[in-house]
C-alpha cells in the first residue's frame, strides 16, 4: 500500500498571520493519496482548499507537519530545490488559466520544458503531443486572447502535462466556465486519469464536478472528512 | 548554469514582448532618461569647451610677465623700461634680431550683444608688432591687419559672432574716438577670438595710459628655456615682476569657471537624473505589478527567482540604454561646436567658446543612463522576487 501512495501529509498545520490575528486554516490534517487516484476536494469558500493544494504543490510551506510526495519530503526542501522539484513532478491547472498573454498556445505549453535539458526538436514533439491530448492541435499558433475560456483551460492543462509529471493539481478548473464547457474539461481530466495514469487532485465547490472523481473529501474546520457534516 | 542563463534569456524575451502593451510608460521613461543624458552632456560640454578655449590660447613656450602681486592682466602694470629689460633676458626667442616680446595693454569696452541687444564687456587689446610672432596662431581670415599708427582694429571671430556692428568696414565709436574695422581674425578657437585688437601706441593715448602696458607675452627660444628666463627676470633687482607659463596662467584663469559650470551642471543633471530614476522605477514597478500574476505563474511552474530579477533589470537597462544613447546623440548633434559666450570671471568680459561634446562625455552620459537603468530595475525586481507565489496567485 505505502509503495502505492504518491502523496502523504501527516499532522499538517497551516496558520496565516494577518497583523496580530492568527488564522488557523489547517489543523492536524493527514491525507494519503494513492498513485492513480482522481481526488476531489470540496468545502465552503475560505475553508482552506487552495491552501491545502498549494502545500501539496510546494508553493507554500506548512506551519507544522510533514508532506511527502513520491518519497520526497518537500516540506524540508529549500526554495530553489523546490522550484526544480515542481518543474519535474507537478502540473498545475488554475481557475483563471494563467496563460502568458503574449505567447501563442504552443509557446505557453512549452514553458515548463524551458526548464529541462530537452532539445528544441524534443520540446516541439512534447508540445505537439500535449496539445493533441487536449484536442487543441489546430489552435497551436493562437494567442490566449483569441481562444475561448474552455480552449484556454485546455492550453493550461496541456502545460500541466507537457513535462510528463504524474501529479496534476487543479484549483477549481471549471470555476470560470459554463456547465457545458466545464463538462468538456472534466472529460479531459478524467481521460488523463484513466488513460494517461495521472494522479489528479481537483479542488471544486461543484458537486456535479466532484462526481467525476474516484473519491471526494470535504474540508471543514481545518480537517478532512469523507462526509459533508450535516 | 546553462539552464539558468536560458531561463534569463527566456524571461527577458517574455518581458520585452509585453512592452508594446505598456508602450506609454516605457516610452515616457526612455524620454526622461534621454533628457537627463542630453542635459548632462550639454552642460558638461560647456566646461570642456571653455577648457579647450583656454588650452588653445596657451602655449608651453610662451611666458606671461606681470607685475609682481598682480593676479591677472587686469591688475598688472608694466612700463616701457620693463619691456626693454624683459627683451634682453636670456631664453627669449628672436626673429630678425628682434626679441619676440609682445607688450600689451587691455581695456574693456561696451558693445551691444546680438542675442539680447544689451551691452556687454569686450576686451580691447593694444598690441605691438611682435604680437604676431608670439601669439602665432592668430590669423587674419577676412580683410587685412590694421595699419600701425591708425585708428583701425581687427576683431576676433567670436566677438564678431557675439556682438553687433563688428563687420569689416564698419566703424565703432568709443568715447571721442572712432575705429575702423580692417579685418577679422581667428586663433584656433583661442581666447583671442573674443577680443578686438589695435595698435598699442594708438590705444595708450586714447585711454590716457601714457607709455604703460599691463603685461608682456614672451616667446621663448624653447619650452626648456623657461626656468632660465624666469630666474633671470625674478632675480633682476631692476624688475619687480612675476613670470608664468601662459598655459598655467590660462588654466588658472579658467579654473573657477570650469569648476562652477561642472558643479552646477552636475547638480542640474543630478536633480533631473533623480527625476528620471523615479520615472524608471515607476515604469518598472508598474510593469511588475501589472505582471504579478504572470511572474507568479512562471515561478509556480518552476522558474527561479534570480532569473526573474535579472530579466527585469535587463529590461530596465535596455530601456535606459536606448534613452541614454538617444539623449547623448541628440546633445552631440545639437551642441557640439555650438558657439556661445560667457563671462570671464577674471576680466569680467565676454569669452566666446564652442561647446565641446567629446567621446568621453558621451560615454559618461551613457554610463549615467545605465546606472539609472540598473537602480530603476533592481527594486521592482526584488519586489517581484520576494512576493510569495501563493499570495500573488490569490491576488493577481
Ligand atoms: N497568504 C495568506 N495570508 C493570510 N491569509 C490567507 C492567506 N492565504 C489564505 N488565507 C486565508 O486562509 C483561509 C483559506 O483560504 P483558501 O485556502 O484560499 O480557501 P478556499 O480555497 O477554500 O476558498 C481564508 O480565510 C484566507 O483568507
Ligand atoms: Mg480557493
Amino acid at each position: 500500500m505505502s509503495n502505492d501512495t504518491l502523496v502523504r501529509l501527516g499532522g499538517v498545520e497551516k496558520t496565516f498571520r494577518r497583523g496580530s490575528e492568527e488564522i488557523h486554516v489547517l489543523h492536524e490534517l493527514s491525507l494519503e493519496i494513492p498513485n492513480g487516484e482522481f481526488l476531489a476536494l470540496m468545502g465552503p469558500s475560505g475553508s482552506g482548499k487552495s491552501t491545502l493544494l498549494n502545500l501539496i504543490a510546494g508553493l507554500d510551506k506548512p506551519t507544522r507537519g510533514t508532506i511527502e510526495i513520491g518519497g520526497e519530503r518537500i516540506d524540508q526542501m529549500a526554495g530553489r530545490a523546490l522550484a526544480g522539484w515542481r518543474a519535474r513532478h507537478v502540473g498545475l491547472v488554475f481557475q483563471f488559466y494563467n496563460l502568458l498573454p503574449v505567447l501563442s498556445a504552443e509557446k505557453n505549453v512549452e514553458l515548463p520544458l524551458l526548464l529541462t535539458s530537452l532539445s528544441n526538436a524534443e520540446r516541439k514533439r512534447h508540445v505537439a503531443n500535449a496539445l493533441e491530448i487536449v484536442g487543441l492541435s489546430h489552435r497551436a499558433k493562437h494567442t490566449p486572447r483569441t481562444l475561448s475560456g474552455g480552449e484556454q483551460q485546455r492550453v493550461g492543462i496541456a502545460r500541466a502535462i507537457v513535462s510528463d509529471s504524474t501529479l496534476v493539481l487543479a484549483d477549481e478548473p471549471t470555476g470560470d466556465l459554463d456547465r457545458k464547457t466545464g463538462d468538456g474539461i472534466l472529460d479531459l481530466l478524467q481521460a488523463l486519469n484513466r488513460e494517461h495514469g495521472k494522479t489528479i487532485v481537483m479542488v471544486t465547490h461543484d458537486a456535479h464536478a466532484a462526481k467525476r472523481s474516484n473519491r471526494v473529501l470535504y474540508l471543514l474546520d481545518g480537517q478532512l472528512s469523507t462526509e459533508l457534516a450535516a | 548554469m546553462l539552464n539558468w542563463i536560458s531561463q534569463v534569456v527566456a524571461l527577458t524575451g517574455f518581458n520585452l514582448r509585453t512592452i508594446p502593451q505598456r508602450m506609454g510608460s516605457a516610452f515616457a521613461s526612455m524620454v526622461g532618461i534621454a533628457g537627463v543624458v542630453a542635459v548632462f552632456v550639454a552642460v558638461l560640454s560647456i566646461g570642456h569647451g571653455i577648457s579647450r578655449t583656454m588650452r588653445q590660447t596657451g602655449s608651453a613656450d610662451v611666458a606671461l610677465v606681470l607685475r609682481a602681486g598682480a593676479d591677472s592682466e587686469m591688475t598688472s602694470i608694466l612700463v616701457r623700461d620693463d619691456v626693454k629689460l624683459i627683451g634682453e633676458a636670456p631664453g627669449v626667442a628672436r626673429a630678425d634680431g628682434v626679441a619676440l616680446v609682445s607688450p600689451e595693454l587691455f581695456v574693456v569696452i561696451n558693445l551691444p550683444k546680438r542675442s539680447t541687444g544689451t551691452d556687454a564687456n569686450v576686451p580691447f587689446r593694444g598690441v605691438e608688432k611682435p604680437v604676431l610672432g608670439v601669439r602665432s596662431n592668430v590669423k587674419i581670415v577676412d580683410g587685412r591687419m590694421f595699419e600701425w599708427g591708425k585708428n583701425e582694429v581687427i576683431v576676433g571671430r567670436g566677438a564678431l559672432i557675439e556682438f553687433t556692428g563688428l563687420e569689416r568696414g564698419k566703424t565703432i565709436k568709443i568715447g571721442q574716438n572712432e575705429w575702423t574695422i580692417a579685418g577679422v581674425f581667428e586663433s584656433n578657437g583661442g581666447l583671442e577670438e573674443s577680443e578686438i585688437w589695435t595698435d598699442a601706441a594708438v590705444l595708450q593715448p586714447a585711454y590716457h595710459r601714457g607709455s604703460s602696458y599691463q603685461a608682456a607675452l614672451v616667446r621663448l627660444a624653447s619650452a626648456g628655456s623657461y626656468d632660465e628666463f624666469k630666474d633671470a627676470l625674478t632675480t633682476d633687482p631692476r624688475l619687480n615682476v612675476k613670470v608664468q607659463r601662459m598655459t598655467e596662467y590660462y588654466a588658472e584663469q579658467s579654473r573657477t569657471l570650469h569648476l562652477l559650470i561642472t558643479v552646477l551642471g552636475t547638480l542640474v543633471a543630478g536633480l533631473m537624473g533623480l527625476g528620471a530614476l523615479f520615472g524608471a522605477l515607476n515604469t518598472m514597478y508598474t510593469a511588475v505589478a501589472g505582471r504579478a500574476r504572470e511572474i507568479a505563474t512562471l515561478k509556480a511552474l518552476g522558474f527561479r527567482s534570480s532569473p526573474v530579477v535579472i530579466s527585469i533589470i535587463t529590461e530596465s537597462l535596455l530601456l535606459a540604454t536606448i534613452g541614454g544613447t538617444v539623449g547623448a546623440l541628440l546633445a552631440w548633434a545639437a551642441f557640439d561646436g555650438y558657439r556661445a559666450a560667457t563671462l570671464n570671471w577674471q576680466s569680467f568680459s565676454q569669452v566666446t567658446f564652442a561647446f565641446d561634446v567629446n567621446t568621453r562625455l558621451l560615454v559618461e552620459g551613457i554610463v549615467c543612463s545605465l546606472l539609472i537603468g540598473v537602480i530603476g530595475g533592481l527594486f521592482p525586481a526584488i519586489r517581484a522576487a520576494r512576493l510569495p507565489v501563493s499570495v500573488a496567485l490569490r491576488e493577481g
